[in-house]
């Protein structure tokens, strides 16, 4: 069933390549505003342009890699308004598992790949040290950033069933997660620091790895150990939003038909 | 024959009840305008937290930004997103597709002219609901810098509308677009990035360094979200803003009658 939806999105060559380029631009103007703010400060919340880009490169992909599995949960509302979740409900399939995979977007590897060439050239240009630690952080901290991403969908999603017409609040956590995980949280101010790393995580995905692993200075309440935080807190995310998605499904109680 | 032809005065009344309606029925979905509100308090601190931090890092000034005006900046901004069309919309490319223009062509009104009063009108009910919450907010957060003269103000909401055409106006000759090739969804898209980053959303285009700036500059997408921002803040002459938003609200309007009527020529709707 995934092959499929997967091969049909290739298969008109120039609208997907189309698509391809439009994520890759996306994802490079989203930088052009990180380097117009550095152009302009040379150092930017603690950090410089070289460490802000290694924030962003990271922050990017793994933004990249959860958007394209966990993207479509954004539009649950109108599947909930047209009653169009009653016809998934009764396939033996799990529900999450069947939105998932309806519309996996192969298009985002368009921003992924921006990503992931910034992020490997930043390191490279910081000569982050490639000891055993460094290296496990480089390749972990992408992959806990895309889970902790998709448990920010899916907490997204789960709101729907009781806001419908208010999905939008869901953006905050989602968007606003993956803006402000683009950026040095040092820039933040206090309140917006802590909710941003207490409350969603996004301050994890990228700041903290990027900066223990080019030896900038990190701002109060971050701690060096705290780069290895990213797997753990994705653990615990998926564990709270598994139950928040499941109170919403119980909750949702059809639009008749 | 003149005898059937609706007057002038009837026309113009036909348009303001299209903005009247629109006007209405987005002040109906009140859980929706909450979720908004939220998502834009959110989004206009993280935003006023990365410009501050610029203005500081940068020593206290950045292309004439102190930080107060920064803050300014961010929240006037944070009641314009909403009311200026930012997002990519094909609800015009799908009429088109779908057949449904036919209905607009019938209608008593220019087709261009009755869209452009339905999106004034949704304009000016999210610019209602935004300006106070926003403003008051931005006080209180990281504070304001604006204008006590009533006129300031006044020439501000005169940009805000020019502003709203302008950028419904490049929406418009995107959608036209599908005039002629079946999918427009990918030049709608392509249009949305490039006029995002260019019209001082994410940070004052004057930050821009000097090339970005000047490719800018000779766009239209700055008079669509910055101009307005530009005057209320008092940055530069309003005249002039004002003065480079009429000229291409002219052009675009100049250039969206000729697509229109010769996309309409060709065009061939099923069905009766």
């Amino acid at each position: 069933m995934l092959s499929a939806r997967l091969r049909s999105q290739v298969v008109y060559r120039g609208s997907f390549a189309g698509d391809l380029l439009a994520q890759a631009l996306l994802s490079v103007t989203e930088f052009v505003e990180v380097y117009v703010l550095l152009h302009n400060a040379p150092v930017f919340g603690g950090m410089t342009l070289v460490q802000a880009c290694v924030v962003y490169g990271l922050s990017s992909m793994a933004f990249g890699l959860a958007d394209m599995v966990f993207g479509q949960l954004d539009t649950v509302n109108v599947a909930i308004r047209t009653g169009q979740l009653e016809t998934l409900l009764v396939r033996p399939v799990p529900l999450l598992l069947q939105l998932i995979t309806a519309d996996v977007q192969l298009r985002r590897l368009g921003r992924v790949s921006t990503g992931l060439l910034i992020y490997v050239w930043s390191l490279c240009y910081a000569q982050v040290p490639l000891d055993g630690a460094g290296l496990a952080l480089i390749v972990s901290a992408p992959l806990a950033g895309m889970l902790i991403f998709g448990a920010l969908f899916v907490a997204a999603g789960s709101l729907q069933f009781w806001l419908i017409d208010g999905a939008q609040a869901g953006n905050t956590i989602t968007y606003g997660g993956r803006y402000v995980a683009s950026m040095p949280a040092g820039a933040l101010l206090l309140p917006v620091r802590v909710f941003f790393t207490f409350v969603v995580p996004a301050t994890l995905v990228a700041y903290v790895p990027a900066a223990v692993l080019t030896g900038a200075e990190l701002v109060w309440p971050f701690q060096p150990a705290m780069a290895w935080l990213g797997l753990p807190v994705a653990v615990l995310l998926w564990a709270v939003v598994g139950l928040l998605w499941r109170a919403g499904v119980r909750r949702y109680t059809g639009a008749g038909g | 024959m003149t005898n059937t032809e609706p007057s002038r005065l009837s026309r113009v009344r036909a348009l303001w009840e299209l903005a009247a309606a629109s006007f209405r029925r987005q002040l109906r979905y009140r859980v929706a305008i909450v979720a908004t509100m939220v998502t834009n308090v959110v989004f206009g601190l993280v935003r006023a937290s990365l410009l501050l931090a610029a203005v500081a890092g940068a020593g206290g000034m950045i292309a004439g930004y102190d930080a107060l005006q920064a803050s300014t900046y961010v929240w006037l901004g944070q009641c314009l997103v909403g009311v200026i069309p930012m997002w990519a919309s094909s609800e015009l490319a799908q009429r088109i597709k779908a057949g449904d223009i036919a209905v607009d062509l019938l209608r008593p009104v220019p087709p261009a002219g009755g869209w452009l009063a339905a999106e004034l009108g949704r304009a000016a009910s999210a610019l209602l609901v935004r300006v106070a919450p926003m403003l008051a907010l931005g006080a209180i957060t990281t504070g304001l810098a604006i204008p006590g003269h009533a006129g300031d103000w006044l020439l501000g909401l005169l940009s805000v509308a020019l502003a709203v055409t302008l950028a419904f106006q490049g929406w418009l000759l995107v959608n036209l677009a599908a005039l002629w090739v079946l999918e427009v969804r990918g030049y709608l898209n392509l249009y949305m990035i490039v006029m995002n980053l260019l019209c001082g959303l994410f940070v004052p285009v004057s930050w821009f360094p000097d090339w970005l700036y000047a490719i800018t500059l000779a766009t239209p997408f700055p008079s669509m979200f910055q101009a307005p921002i530009n005057v209320v803040l008092g940055t530069g002459s309003p005249w002039l803003a004002l003065g480079v938003q009429l000229a291409w609200v002219a052009g675009l309007g100049l250039a969206t009658q000729v697509v229109l009527r010769r996309g309409l020529t060709r065009m061939v709707v099923q069905g009766g």
